[in-house]
């Protein structure tokens, strides 16, 4: 028995030697301080932490187990969704492949490649939202398109800087502070770009309460600020029960694309609001949404392997992500002016900022800034309205780019 | 397909403007919609309401009926929610020590710090 023989083959295969000794091995250690540094946001930031915790340790867990030539206890192999996407490859598009070569990660992947589950996350949002302001309201809908204005901007500066036309699609979506659309819409064009994708749409959604008050100062005036807006109408039952039948007949028969999460939105929203399917409600709010984000944090975590994330597009990602926000928060709040004009100034311009999709957390900071300026005003509800109006408009943005570039 | 991957600056300029057009369509047909679902309910709502008015109309007993044991009539609220104006009511009911229903509340408002 060769005890030393034995003991020097376990150093060698050991991942402290692999930072060293494999090609490019010291990026794997790059990005395991990225994962803990992504930890620290998520656990003692409370950057949404629901996902960050997940992708954080999606990211570690693929970083300290895949060494580029030392691929066998990977759980995550980026070399197989590569020959899953080459259309010269034999194994292109063949899940047989993948299954029976693949480590607990790539299978959790497989859920984000066949669009499941941004579609169920989409179910459980629909399950969780009322869509009561927006009926009492309709036109908050045009706050919702406007805001989406941060998404062609985005995709237009994405193509100034080199990216593919399927690359900047996906780069764009980040403007519509929409999570699951922008991982749905980059698996189906960019699938090398969900890493620093989904990372900025994360982050800069969990920023939105510092993002978005400067921009609204800046574009509104103290008189803007300060309008009290009048209660909108009540809402009847009916109304909320026949809204995601029609939502769903109408927007999927004018872009079909948008059929995945259109549909299970709808689907959720019609468990909440119908009255006899309470316990499906329930458990695409709660049991189904959390199991979904479990599997889609961490499988979107794990593509963040070294020789995919550590290099330059990724920063240009990040800085037009934020510029995506920034713009589409633009694009909301002269929605809003015009609104203030044409209604004699009776609508705070401020409910147009949170026309940016990212339920509830852009409503939240259109009412807090509204209150910063008059104590007496609640705009929180006024603002829901252009809210869930932003997750139908980002839908129908991502509905349109998959059918041009798809 | 290759004009779509290696995008020219007028044509991504173009789809990016023709993409924003088509978020506003959509989302304008879905207001129309919206907004036609939402005549359609007030109205039929205001139809009953009609005729509960003329119902009250119509010529009524001499004798004034007692109100529903436990109502506290019609009443206002402002910047108030529901729960805590109950809780209000309960609190004022107790500090003078009368029931509920002998009471009558026009309406509650939430006083603001700026007022206080």
């Amino acid at each position: 028995m060769n005890i030393m023989g034995v003991l020097q083959k376990l150093a060698l295969e050991s991942g402290f030697a692999a930072f060293f000794t494999t090609d490019g091995g010291w990026k794997n250690l790059v990005m395991i301080i990225i994962a803990f540094v992504l930890l620290y946001l998520g656990i003692v930031k409370k950057f949404e932490p629901l996902l960050l915790c997940g992708i954080a340790f999606g990211c570690l867990l693929s970083n300290l187990s895949y060494f580029i030539g030392m691929g066998s206890n990977a759980l995550y192999h980026p070399e197989l969704w590569e020959a899953f996407l080459d259309s010269t490859s034999p194994y292109y598009h063949s899940y047989g492949h993948i299954m029976s070569n693949c480590g607990l990660l790539d299978f959790f992947y497989i859920g984000v490649k066949a669009g499941i589950y941004p579609s169920l996350i989409f179910m459980g949002v629909g399950a969780m939202t009322d869509f009561g302001p927006l009926l009492a309201n309709p036109k908050s809908l045009l706050l919702g398109a406007a805001a989406q204005l941060g998404v062609f901007v985005a995709f237009f500066g994405a193509v100034l800087l080199g990216f593919t036309g399927p690359q900047a699609a996906s780069i764009g979506i980040i403007g519509g502070a929409d999570g699951p659309t922008a991982i749905y819409l980059t698996t189906k064009l960019a699938p090398e770009l969900l890493g620093p994708i989904a990372i900025a749409a994360y982050s800069y959604m969990a920023l939105i309460p510092l993002i978005q008050p400067p921009i609204m100062k800046l574009m509104t005036t103290d008189k803007m600020r300060k309008v009290k807006m009048v209660q909108s109408r009540e809402v009847s039952k009916t109304e909320k029960i026949i809204f995601p039948i029609v939502v769903a007949t109408f927007v999927i028969l004018l872009l079909p694309s948008t059929a995945p999460l259109i549909g299970c939105l709808m689907l959720g929203n019609l468990f909440r609001e119908c009255g006899v399917t309470d316990r499906l409600s329930d458990t695409a709010q709660n049991a189904l949404m959390n199991i979904v984000t479990i599997f889609l944090a961490t499988s979107v975590g794990a593509t963040m392997v070294a020789q995919n994330f550590l290099n330059f597009s990724t920063i240009k990602i990040i800085i037009l992500g934020l510029i995506a926000f920034s713009i589409s928060t633009v694009g909301g709040l002269i929605g809003g002016i015009i609104m203030y004009k044409t209604s004699g100034g009776t609508i705070n311009p401020l409910i147009g900022s949170a026309g940016v999709s990212a339920v509830p957390m852009a409503a939240r900071v259109s009412q807090d800034v509204g209150r910063k300026y008059n104590k007496s005003n609640y705009l929180l509800m006024h603002a829901m309205g252009p809210n869930v109006a932003g997750v139908i408009g980002s839908a129908i943005a991502a509905g349109f780019l998959l059918s041009v570039f798809g | 397909m290759n004009d779509l991957i290696n995008i020219s600056i007028p044509t991504a300029s173009g789809y990016a403007l023709l993409g924003y057009c088509v978020v506003f369509f959509g989302l304008v047909l879905l207001m129309c919609v919206l907004l036609v679902m939402g005549k359609i309910m007030t109205s039929k709502k205001a139809v009953p309401a009609a005729e509960k008015a003329a119902a009250e109309a119509e010529p009524t007993p001499a004798v004034k009926a007692d109100p529903a044991p436990g109502t506290a009539g019609e009443f206002k609220l402002y910047n108030t929610e529901p729960r805590d104006a109950a809780m209000v009511m309960a609190i004022v009911a107790d500090t003078l020590g009368k029931p509920i229903n002998e009471l009558r509340f026009i309406s509650i408002r939430e006083v603001t710090e700026n007022e206080v």
